[in-house]
């Protein structure tokens, strides 16, 4: 079985211990996926696999078969036209040395799904309410997977708030 | 990491017929993959049991059951569980980051490994848990994240999931498949003690698979309940301490009280004595802080750890009379 990426199907690697960041970067040269910590504690490696937010570096390659990854690369549109988060991202400053924005984007890519069905999230304040009310706490913590060492976090958090407006809008 | 065979069952039955070999069974892999890339463990094959059926459904006497392959996300945002078993969502939500919710499995979060330090650093450090009998070096090094309760002069690591002191709760039951057949152990019995013998976390047999969960009918303690999880940071980080809370009240008095801890133990701490404490009490501060001094008499600190029992004390306070509140 292959692995879609972006939405061209490639092959699984012949040995099983590939990491999917590994497969992304070092042999489909993708290399807007980073590698930050490679054991799942700072979100640099985010993508999108079938829709929703993982990390790369603790996913096996081989472990996607079948599925759809999206990376960074696979967001903006046809023509090159910016996603709208990474236009954000763009105007509010979200990022200096842009190492973790890759993970940010596809990370509150997915996030906005997430909120969209109402899933709720540890700050939740009635887990068994419908749709959760969007405030700033709620994104911090939905987002606390990806971390920023420049501390871009206003900027990070303003952006996504304007892209949840556009998209509610 | 070692070279290993990958391959993907498609029902359990393939999955168990993999067992005797040197093989392991793969969930999400969030930490199963780190593990081997630590070369903390070894394993020739994995066989991947992350795409069995995954289902949540009502059983006959109007529990829930969980199939093992269920995804951490959708189980904490599940409907049924969001209602009925509030502190289990917050549990679950409480844990990791929302990408490795997204992969790993209710299975695998049962079986994840202690986040002991010591045990992570192969090249650097003695542990008894990952080779038996070579001495642990937290016990006089930076044990602030350790147990107080039930540890031994082996070990002092603590479990490290947040969904399994909710678990331990509820009084889930665990349902196994192997090659002996099949059983059911209840998840308070399934972790054990370290003892002489760290190396052995849970009762599971050789080639033994768990394939689901089981919660009772939800009664009043399950339902108003909660799960604070305190930590170094406000999100994202294991825990300190934590504590699972319900209550069931009539006239002011608490008629069932359902409490677990985690972060003090190498199993979820079901604090039955601080439940028995409780049941016939009104459930003021004092009380609370009565019980939970009751459920840590036998707590031994650390050098670096005796703020966790404070800690415990005053995180049950806020639960319970928060839950207490709630119901008035």
């Amino acid at each position: 079985m292959a692995i879609r990426v972006n939405g061209t199907e490639v092959s699984p690697p012949g040995d099983a211990r590939i990491s999917l960041l590994d497969l992304l970067r070092e042999q489909l040269h993708l290399t807007g996926t980073k590698k930050g910590c490679d054991q799942g504690a700072c979100g640099a490696c985010t993508v999108l696999i079938d829709g929703n937010r993982v990390l790369s570096c603790l996913t096996l390659a081989v472990q996607a078969e079948g599925c759809d990854v999206r990376t960074i690369e696979g967001l903006a549109g046809e023509s090159g036209d910016l996603h709208a988060l990474q236009q954000a991202f763009i105007e509010h400053d979200g990022l200096q040395c842009g190492y973790c924005t890759p993970g940010q984007i596809c990370s509150a890519v997915a996030m906005a799904e997430e909120l969209r069905r109402g899933d709720p999230s540890y700050v939740t304040a009635d887990i068994a309410a419908g749709l959760p009310v969007v405030t700033r706490a709620e994104i911090r913590e939905r987002m606390s997977g990806n971390l920023c060492r420049c501390g871009a976090h206003n900027g990070i958090v303003e952006a996504i708030e304007e892209m949840l407006a556009e998209t509610a809008a | 990491m070692t070279p290993l065979r990958y391959a993907r069952a498609v029902d359990r039955a393939d999955a168990i017929g993999h067992a005797g070999s040197d093989a392991r069974f793969l969930g999400g892999g969030t930490n199963l993959v780190d593990l081997l890339c630590q070369n903390v463990e070894q394993a020739s094959e994995l066989v991947d049991v992350s795409r069995l059926d995954g289902a949540i459904r009502e059983s006959d006497d109007g529990g829930l059951l969980i199939d093992a392959s269920v995804k951490n996300a959708v189980l904490a945002a599940h409907p049924i569980v969001r209602r009925s078993y509030p502190v289990l969502s917050r549990a679950l939500l409480a844990g990791a980051s929302a990408q490795i919710r997204n992969m790993a499995t209710v299975g695998g979060n049962i079986l994840q490994r202690t986040r002991c330090m010591y045990f992570y650093d192969v090249e650097g450090a003695r542990c008894n848990k990952r080779q038996p009998g070579a001495g642990c070096d937290a016990m006089e090094g930076f044990n602030r994240y350790h147990a107080i309760l039930g540890a031994s002069d082996q070990c002092i690591a603590t479990h490290p999931s947040d969904m399994c002191v909710a678990l331990a709760m509820l009084d889930a039951v665990i349902h196994l498949s192997g090659p002996d057949g099949e059983r059911s152990v209840p998840l308070t019995d399934f972790h054990l003690l370290p003892g002489a013998t760290p190396h052995v976390e849970t009762v599971l047999k050789p080639g033994e698979l768990i394939t689901g969960i089981e919660l009772p009918p939800p009664s009043d303690a399950m339902t108003r309940s909660e799960y604070r999880k305190v930590r170094d940071r406000s999100s994202y980080a294991f825990a300190l301490i934590s504590v699972a809370g319900g209550l069931a009240l009539a006239d002011g008095r608490v008629t069932q009280a359902r409490i677990a801890l985690g972060g003090v133990a190498a199993k979820p701490w079901r604090a039955t004595r601080a439940e028995a404490a409780l049941v016939g009490a009104a459930p003021t501060r004092e009380a609370i802080v009565a019980a939970i001094r009751e459920e840590l008499a036998d707590a031994r600190p650390l050098s670096g750890n005796a703020f966790k029992i404070s800690l415990v004390e005053r995180t049950a306070v806020a639960v319970l009379t928060a839950l207490a509140g709630a119901r008035a």
